[in-house]
């Protein structure tokens, strides 16, 4: 399996409101991607819209050609690990495996009981019962143990604690790393996932801001550092998109390459996270 | 000046320098298998093309090479040719910002020199 999926002039609008604005990007198959965006973006939208989950209001979704909307066959590649929980509240974590097993045959029971272990989950205990925590865990571990194509990450390590987080990420690349496929992760932890994901998308008010390699995307920007009036006459005509002051220094983030003559300034590259911020911050762009 | 605190380099540059540290200590000794690409990326937590590109670096120089459905193996004379690479930066990469700091506390040479001779005497 190695189509991509398509997505084409995609919009969704709820009334007036506007969730997703004629998005149009691919993703490619067995990439490890980050959805970013802020909160109410548009990043729960696409990825509901990809698992047909809801119905686009325009546009179309493709993959291998097929229009997956209400197509069995192409969703069947697909897995979204949602926000909300499906289970039945009473059902235990080990019926869960038993009946997810039966409605995707690709799910691996025996790996579930391992990561279970692993995240010391108990399988017996009922849905209802798990902390905010472990409801999260309980869902990343059927995610991570279904085999196909495409997992979809929906916030997936709200509410984990530090260790859990560390071994969930080191979970995935493994997992990655012996049965590649594409890794959707729609998150805030953006410094988190900054190393692991190759590609990222970035969502503001309903459109893609970015959508390409990550480290393609950090070296159209940079910053320069150095004494206040010496960076602002650096930045003019440049494309500044944002300044923190420190007493007398100045730090401006700028689009483009560097000037090959910046004396008296210290020129470095932004982390992901930073660059994330001034973008997403007002109307800048 | 610098606002971060990070070492800021590339992800791939700080693994092959981490191999290099590795092959120069005898962690990794000539002949040897290394970790695979997995291994280094889970250990680091991230993503596998990152630290394939930084082995890859070290394959390009021949530090490293391939043993096709194997792994990734030190090659011999490794270790030498770390120090060769390793001495040849030397001057930019310790010399010429020791000096750049020594102006800026306005440091004679003398005093420089004074402070090396007083390091080695400590070796």
């Amino acid at each position: 399996m190695n189509e991509a999926i398509i997505i084409k002039d995609l919009t969704k609008k709820y009334g007036s409101l506007c969730a997703l604005d004629h998005v149009s990007l691919t993703l490619e198959p067995n990439h490890i991607y980050g959805l970013l965006g802020r909160n109410g973006a548009g990043k729960t939208t696409m990825l509901n819209l990809i698992n047909n989950r809801i119905f686009p209001t325009e546009g179309e979704i493709l993959y291998g050609n097929e229009n997956v909307t209400e197509n069995s066959s192409a969703q069947n590649q697909f897995f979204l690990m949602s926000e909300d929980t499906y289970y039945p509240e009473n059902m235990r974590v080990q019926e869960a495996f038993l009946w997810t097993s039966k409605f995707h045959p690709s799910f691996d029971p025996e790996y579930a009981k391992s990561l279970a272990d692993k995240f010391q989950l108990n399988i017996k205990s009922r849905s209802k019962n798990l902390s905010t925590g472990y409801r999260s865990i309980f869902k990343l571990i059927i995610a991570l143990s279904i085999n196909v194509p495409f997992i979809f990450f929906d916030e997936p390590v709200l509410g984990l604690d530090a260790n859990h987080r560390d071994l969930f990420y080191r979970l995935l690349l493994e997992k990655y790393s012996e049965k590649p496929a594409t890794y959707v992760l729609s998150t805030h932890l953006i410094e988190e996932v900054a190393d692991i994901i190759e590609d990222l998308i970035i969502i503001k008010q309903g459109k893609i801001l970015a959508c390409e390699n990550k480290e393609e995307f950090l070296s159209k920007a940079y910053t320069v550092a150095g004494e206040s009036r010496i960076v602002d006459a650096y930045c003019q005509d440049r494309k500044c998109i944002g300044t923190e002051n420190f007493g007398g220094l100045k730090l401006a983030y700028l689009l483009g390459r560097p000037a090959p003559d910046t004396q008296g300034l210290t020129v470095s590259t932004p982390d992901l996270q930073k660059l994330f911020i001034k973008l997403t911050n007002d109307d800048l762009l | 000046m610098n606002f971060n605190l990070n070492d800021d380099r590339p992800i791939f540059l700080q693994i092959a320098e981490g191999i290099e540290d590795g092959i120069l200590t005898g962690g990794f000794p000539e002949e040897s298998q290394i970790p695979s690409i997995t291994e280094f990326s889970v250990l680091y937590k991230i993503n596998p093309a990152t630290a394939l590109k930084g082995i890859n670096l070290l394959v390009d120089t021949g530090i490293l090479y391939k043993k096709r459905g194997i792994g990734m193996f030190v090659a011999a004379g490794a270790v030498a040719a770390v120090r060769r690479n390793r001495q040849q930066q030397f001057y930019e990469s310790y010399i010429l910002p020791l000096i750049r700091e020594a102006v800026n506390l306005n440091l004679t040479k003398i005093e420089i020199i004074s402070m090396i001779e007083k390091g080695f005497s400590n070796e």
